[in-house]
């Protein structure tokens, strides 16, 4: 019995497919570099500073919690890094330090690892960090004070803003196609519409990320801004504008997609990200405040457990008629 | 393995891999010195019916466990009974050990031979009951009649060709259980399933044919019960209730030959899945440890690596290469430990891929937490514990790879014991 070679015991199934959170959080990272390499060439070092300080703080936070709270340290899986990134890539470049670590201090802490870590935040953390630091310091995410230096050579009054507080004929001053590669004021990594589109297609076309989000997120944006500016064109913007400015496409790609405050139903799916849609337009349109992704994608963060009961009926239930 | 597709825009294609054999013949595996059987059943119960160590059985021997009717354990070689004790099955069942020490000549005991003038249904249930292929096949008889029988001439899990194989060889030997099944079930519809490329030649003997070139897990019962008849098994019921029996054709094969034999079969066939997954046939004795196997076909192993009877997907992994070839392991499975999957204790994340590719359209992500917290009637009742057709894909595509499939069975195993206390208590 000593001699005898002893065999491991698992459970089926013995094949797996491969995938791992951090194979996911790379693959995200790696979809989010074309628009923040273009932060970081059209602002300089500034940007590259903020990106750097966001991933690295993000990371060394969550080690501290994990050592605080005695827990295995889930550092390696690279969610921390994604979540850095994706909230240095909605600073301006010009944010200043401490802003940049207490924001990655909220998103880690505040936004993931009080509720338990990875998979158990009821809302976007990136985004709870962001909302918090916009209600405490407005004029830290104010980008017409905050980038007051750059200069492009075009307009350069952060595109939304200048929408929400001078109405639809300055909008004439912006060109689509500056909107579209870049060219505007605005945060590190959501002005430069074209390298966020490829880096979502590659993560729809890899399914790192659901289309049915990203695809109705887009759509209410869409049909919602379409609506107002059919209805009253001398006060509203148009559709394209809003799918071009602001945080539309970083939202969409990025943000409402984040997988454990979203629903995995195809039809919540599609409630989910036209709900975040049509709050967005509603909130730049008639709401308090310039940009209305972040709220709106925390409101319907909240939304999600109710959304996700809406599902097909599972082989062989017995439905009760009370 | 079947690594994540480049693309995965929807769920994954699970097509069965092409099968990679390593020799084209059937590798007899020799008589092997000891043997062992499990056997339904306590122990004690054992003891009462005159099942002693040092008793000398023949081959095709009855030692039934209660004492005639019900259970028919067959004694698969002729040996003496070495030791006799207690385990405890996958899903705790009581399971009692019968060792053999197993001699080299077949002494065939002639009870089943002799027994021709009993009435055919008799005369399976006390001889047939457990048939290499299917050894549960009384619990089928308990559900005549039957309107339709679906027998498996392909493989659920991946890798296994044992049954295509037994359509390929012993077509004749099929036929001839069909004809015996059809006394049984009376005129009930047969229908055999065989991988596509098949077909003809299996539809030339008459019967009805599905040839079928399926993904993974359309295959399992209740998924095919769905494909074939439009019929939904209500959750935490059979398909026989239904009115469909599944049989292998491997057992359908042993049948048919039981009867024109007039012995009963005592042989399993089984495919060989190595570690770099190509395969060989083998037929062996039931009751033959798994080393005899490993040894036979010179298969160099190691601690910590696992060994699975049964397939990829759903097999049963053992830790001891004493375990002995039983009547429905279809295959052995030699994994290497270092290449092996393993699982973490990550939270779910909520990314949905468990829920996209589950075939009983279960709220797998909802599930799991409340699996992980113990809350078995709330997974039954909300989140559909019971409709689950035991495939295995959530664990199989989980990013997080937890071990969903493990704490499903753990579930429905804690479930089914819930349930069993309240009864007896109430």
């Amino acid at each position: 019995m000593v001699n005898e070679k002893l065999y491991a015991g698992a459970h089926a199934p013995f094949w797996h497919n491969g995938s791992s959170i951090r194979a996911k959080s790379y693959n995200v990272i790696m979809a989010a570099l074309p628009a923040a390499l273009m932060g970081i060439y059209l602002y300089g070092v500034p940007a590259l500073r903020v990106l750097a300080l966001a991933v690295s703080s993000a990371m060394i936070w969550e080690w501290l919690v994990n050592r605080v709270m005695r827990k295995p340290t889930t550092i390696g899986d690279c969610n921390a890094a994604v979540i850095g990134l994706l909230l240095g890539m909605l600073f301006p470049a010009t944010m200043p330090w401490y802003a940049v670590i207490l924001g990655t201090l909220l998103a880690i802490v505040v936004g993931k690892q009080i509720y338990g870590g990875i998979g158990c935040n009821p809302f976007n953390p990136t985004l709870v960090a962001y909302a918090m630091l916009l209600l405490s310091w407005k004029g830290l995410l104010d980008f017409d004070a905050m980038l007051v230096n750059y200069d492009f050579g075009v307009n350069m009054v952060y595109p939304i803003g200048a929408l929400k507080h001078f109405g639809p004929e300055v909008i004439e001053e912006y060109r689509l196609t500056d909107l579209f590669m870049g060219r505007q004021a605005g945060a590190i990594g959501a002005t430069f519409g074209l390298g966020l589109i490829i880096g979502g297609l590659y993560l729809i076309i890899r399914g790192y990320i659901r289309w049915e989000i990203a695809v109705s997120f887009l759509a209410g944006v869409f049909v919602t801004a379409l609506l107002f500016n059919a209805a009253n064109p001398a006060k509203y913007g148009g559709p394209v504008f809003h799918l071009l400015s602001g945080y539309t496409l970083i939202g969409a790609f990025f943000l409402v997609t984040e997988d454990s405050s979203s629903p995995v139903n195809f039809v919540p799916m599609l409630i989910y990200g036209a709900g975040a849609g049509f709050l967005t337009v509603l909130i730049r349109n008639v709401g308090f405040f310039v940009d209305g992704v972040v709220f709106a994608i925390l409101m319907m963060n909240l939304t999600n457990p109710l959304l996700d009961k809406i599902r097909p009926k599972a082989l062989g239930r017995r439905i009760d008629y009370a | 393995m079947i690594n994540r597709s480049f693309f995965s825009l929807t769920k994954p294609n699970m097509a069965y891999p092409a099968l990679k054999f390593d020799r084209e013949d059937v590798v007899e595996i020799p008589l092997p010195s000891k043997a062992q059987l499990y056997v339904n059943g306590s122990y004690a119960a054992a003891e009462g019916n005159g099942f002693r160590v040092g008793e000398r059985v023949k081959t095709g021997q009855r030692i039934g466990l209660s004492g005639g009717g019900g259970e028919s354990i067959v004694s698969p070689v002729t040996a003496s009974i070495s030791e006799i004790s207690s385990f405890t099955g996958y899903m705790g069942q009581t399971l009692t050990v019968v060792a053999f020490d197993v001699e080299n000549k077949d002494v065939w005991d002639d009870e089943f031979s002799a027994s021709k003038e009993m009435p055919l249904l008799k005369r399976i249930e006390r001889f047939l009951g457990c048939l290499p292929g299917q050894a549960d096949f009384s619990s089928l008889l308990g559900f005549l009649p039957l309107e339709t029988i679906v027998i498996y001439g392909i493989d659920k899990d991946f890798l296994i060709s044992t049954n295509r194989c037994v359509v390929q060889t012993r077509l004749e030997d099929i036929l001839q259980g069909i004809e015996v099944l059809k006394k049984i079930f009376g005129e009930c519809r047969m229908i055999l399933l065989v991988p596509s490329g098949y077909g003809l030649q299996a539809e030339r003997t008459g019967v009805e044919v599905r040839a079928l070139n399926p993904a993974y897990p359309e295959l399992l019962p209740k998924v095919l019960m769905h494909r074939l008849f439009g019929k939904e098994v209500p959750a935490g019921s059979r398909c026989e209730e239904l009115g469909v029996g599944f049989m292998s054709a491997e057992a359908a094969a042993n049948l048919g030959t039981a009867f024109t034999g007039s012995r009963i079969p005592v042989h399993k066939m089984l495919t060989v899945i190595k570690k770099d997954g190509s395969l060989v046939n083998v037929r062996a004795r039931i009751g033959t440890p798994v080393r005899e196997i490993l040894n036979t076909l010179k298969i160099e192993t190691r601690s910590g690596d696992r060994l699975v009877l049964g397939g990829p997907m759903t097999g049963l992994s053992v830790y001891s290469e004493e375990t002995p070839v039983l009547a429905d392991t279809d295959a052995l499975m030699i994994q290497d430990g270092r290449g092996a999957a393993r699982f973490s204790d990550t939270h779910c994340v909520n990314c949905g891929e468990c829920v996209r590719v589950c075939p009983a359209r279960i709220p797998v992500n909802m599930l799991i937490r409340v699996l992980e917290n113990g809350m078995y009637e709330e997974a039954v009742e909300t989140y559909d514990l019971l409709s689950c057709v035991e495939c295995g894909l959530c664990s199989f595509v989980c990013i997080a790879r937890i071990p969903i499939f493990h704490y499903v069975m753990l579930g429905k195993y804690e479930y089914d014991r819930m349930k069993t206390a309240e009864g007896s208590n109430g």
